[in-house]
């Protein structure tokens, strides 16, 4: 498959970035900071985000959507990384669609896709349980009791978790702490007796929570994959979401390196323009080319994902520890060649330093990732 | 499509038919690249293999037949690199005429031009030498001053070449020239094409901390070059110049990356793994992993920028992209390699040696302009900065 967008894709960034700059720039996220909004994020954009198709991107054409891949969900995740809209798309349109159209029964998929693709419901990833990301460490418990399950523990790192509707939780119904194996997946409402969710204030000003189970009872239906072998499914789910935020932290790079490289067209210090210095003009260079490579790895992930997804692991893995890496390093040179102005809240630079710092956290940092890497190499 | 096909099965079946058995084997190391021109010594299978794909033009597949190219399409020319690499097939003939001279002259030269010096290439007759930095010259290449004189019905060229990759073994050298010593320096240079067969020209390898010598210096006293052999307009070489200069970078970023035996899969020999089936460095396994990582990024931006330019949606710009990072990449690739061999590595053995592929690539970054001239023309071009 050749590394360029398609039409069909071309098109879409272009709509995705007119909607986004016109009605969802960095200045909506900072509104939302400022008067300290309850849902985190502005259900009007939300709702016209699901009239343009995008909620429903990855949601299969029988259930209501108009299926276009990981490539073109990619390219909105991308442009919402340029403009940093705050929106439930990545727990819900990338990881909530892929986890029922790849791994629901007939029944789950009948109830939540098309709900997902209209925009009428919003799911959360419950994963992590302590500070880094270790999907395999599972201390939640799901006891066997009657026909179902009942389910114990603590959840972190929640993404989405208090405006969703619906958990999918990973849970221990078998083995030891840190067993791959003996892991199962359920659905739970957020609103199921026993289930508590406590939003945490992020530095990025972006949702996410901590969700309590307290003997949550959840019946056969409820379990997503395979009793015991769902950590697979799980790897499956947030491998989409590790696609989806390299694709955003692309998006991000790129806009800290554009309007770096304006910056330093504009700037005047020593009688002079500071983009005629060698020295920025190196650093500023340098940026570009791992901004390329960052790129490259992220589409050929996103294109693997929709051609061969039981291939793409290992390029998830890669395109997610680059980018997390290249974007990193983009907010750091935006800030440090902005100089003073760039410390300043009222400058955007901040923000892009702050969400991509916790995007580079979640589902896995680059640590995360090379280790994981390293091991599918066999080393 | 279905012509592709048809194109595909009939390609299989030629291979199959004449690629010489010892022709399917992994070279063992560089000495087995097949150069060409008139020094060259051929093994019987190298010989062999060579003309059955120059009758066919596959040693040049894109260029045009008239000019003994193949006369394929893209999509052909990959379905051939594809069934070669199908059987294992050694590439024919490898040489800066193809690479480089060639696609100058296909651009800038004159159908006459192309007839005389073309063919040769594409045969492995003639083999090429590059005759651009001078001792005075090097990142500030446009300072070069070898002069080059109109004499009527020839030119007299004076001067000296430095980094002339093996100058020793060619049969002909592409030359940049001063022309108009009153002109801005940009302005005054020719592109002429010298036979080197002629006592005004000789070469003298430069030995590196590698301990091979695959540059040389080149002198000219009083060498002649024919009229018809300058490429391009007089006085506007610049412009061949840097036509020329975006293929090589491309080619010198393009080095360490394809047929490579993965860094991983080396250290793991040589380290060995632990009890739970790690890298037994735990440091270097960190290291190994990033710049793998980083590798197939590099990879794929190799492709991702081919099919750019395919799409027509490239900047030349990014060959520059390419070079830098693909060189600085390969030399952390060989350091890499030395941190995992230990005292192994630092044998000085044969010319397979980890170390001379660890020395020799710190020239990487110097060579075809430096990592920080290309940094430099980012800057400019891509990101358009502004000059000083």
């Amino acid at each position: 498959m050749a590394m360029v967008l398609n039409e069909e894709a071309g098109m879409l960034k272009d709509a995705a970035k007119g909607f986004l700059t016109g009605s969802a720039p960095v200045s909506q996220l900072r509104k939302l900071r400022d008067e300290k909004n309850e849902d985190g994020f502005d259900r009007k954009t939300w709702s016209a985000m699901a009239e343009m198709g995008w909620t429903s991107v990855l949601v299969p054409e029988d259930f209501g959507g108009v299926e276009m891949g990981y490539v073109a969900a990619g390219v909105i995740a991308e442009e919402m990384g340029r403009t940093l809209t705050a929106s439930p798309y990545l727990s819900t349109a990338i990881m909530g669609a892929t986890a029922f159209s790849r791994f629901g029964t007939d029944a789950q998929k009948s109830e939540w896709l098309p709900r997902i693709a209209a925009g009428d419901a919003i799911t959360a990833i419950a994963v992590d349980e302590s500070g880094k990301h270790a999907p395999s460490k599972v201390a939640t418990t799901a006891e066997r009791s009657g026909n179902g399950f009942k389910l114990n523990g603590r959840k972190t790192f929640v993404a989405e978790g208090h405006v969703a509707d619906m958990l999918i939780v990973s849970a221990r119904t078998a083995g030891s702490e840190t067993e791959a194996e003996g892991i199962t997946l359920f659905l739970v409402p957020r609103d199921a007796a026993g289930v508590s969710v406590e939003r945490s204030d992020m530095v990025d000003s972006r949702n996410s929570a901590r969700v309590t189970l307290d003997n949550v009872e959840v019946t056969a239906d409820a379990v997503l994959g395979e009793v015991d072998g769902g950590l697979k499914t799980l790897e499956g789910v947030l491998d989409a979401g590790r696609a989806g935020l390299s694709a955003e932290m692309s998006g991000s790079a790129q806009q800290c390196l554009e309007t770096t490289a304006s910056y330093l067209k504009e700037r005047k210090q020593f009688g002079a323009i500071i983009g005629t210095f060698q020295a920025l003009q190196h650093r500023a260079a340098h940026l570009y080319s791992e901004v390329e490579l960052g790129k490259s790895v992220v589409l050929k992930a996103l294109q693997t994902l929709d051609a061969a997804p039981d291939h793409a692991a290992i390029l998830v893995c890669a395109a997610k520890a680059k980018m997390g890496q290249v974007a990193q390093l983009a907010t750091q040179e935006a800030l440090q060649m902005h100089g003073g102005i760039g410390m300043t809240d009222e400058y955007d630079v901040g923000f892009f330093m702050k969400r991509v710092r916790v995007a580079e956290a979640l589902y896995g940092d680059a640590n995360f990732q090379a280790d994981k890497f390293a091991r599918m190499r066999n080393y | 499509m279905a012509d592709l096909e048809a194109f595909r099965q009939e390609t299989r079946e030629w291979l199959e038919a004449n690629c010489p058995e010892e022709m399917r084997k992994p070279m063992q190391s560089e000495a087995d690249a097949v150069w060409g021109g008139k020094k060259f010594k051929f093994s019987e299978p190298q010989k062999l293999w060579l003309d059955r794909m120059a009758e066919k033009g596959w040693t040049v597949p894109e260029w045009p037949t008239e000019y003994g190219g193949g006369g394929l399409s893209k999509a052909e020319a990959k379905i051939l690199r594809e069934e070669m690499q199908r059987i294992k097939a050694r590439v024919p003939l490898q040489s800066f005429g193809i690479w480089m001279l060639g696609p100058a002259l296909l651009k800038y030269g004159t159908h006459e031009q192309k007839l005389e010096h073309l063919p040769p290439i594409a045969r492995g007759e003639i083999r090429w030498a590059q005759g651009y930095s001078e001792p005075n010259a090097g990142s500030d290449l446009a300072a070069l001053m070898t002069k080059c004189e109109d004499k009527g019905d020839h030119y007299i060229v004076n001067g000296q070449k430095i980094w002339t990759s093996y100058a020793d073994k060619a049969d002909w050298i592409f030359v940049l020239v001063r022309t108009d010593f009153q002109a801005s320096k940009h302005n005054g240079i020719s592109f002429i094409l010298v036979d080197m067969d002629q006592p005004g020209v000789t070469t003298k390898p430069i030995k590196l901390i590698s301990g091979a010598s695959p540059f040389c210096e080149t002198f000219f006293d009083d060498a002649r070059a024919e009229k018809h052999n300058l490429v391009g307009e007089l006085n506007r070489g610049w412009d061949v110049a840097k036509y020329l200069l975006t293929h090589e970078r491309e080619m010198i970023g393009g080095m360490g990356s394809g047929g490579m035996r993965p860094m991983g899969d080396i250290a793991v020999q040589q380290v060995g793994l632990n009890e739970t089936g790690q890298l037994a460095d735990p440091f270097l396994r960190a290291d190994v992993a990033r710049a793998e990582i980083d590798g197939m990024a590099f990879m794929f931006t190799m492709e991702r920028v081919a099919d750019e330019a395919k799409a027509g949606q490239g900047t030349g710009a990014n060959s520059s992209v390419l070079k830098y990072y693909g060189t600085e990449f390969n030399k952390r690739r060989l350091e890499l390699l030395m941190d995992s061999s230990g005292s192994d590595g630092l044998e000085w053995g044969g010319e397979d040696d980890v170390a001379r592929g660890w020395l020799r690539s710190k020239g990487n970054s110097i060579e075809g302009g430096t990592s920080e001239v290309q940094l430099n023309i980012i800057a400019k071009r891509i990101l358009q900065l502004p000059s000083a």
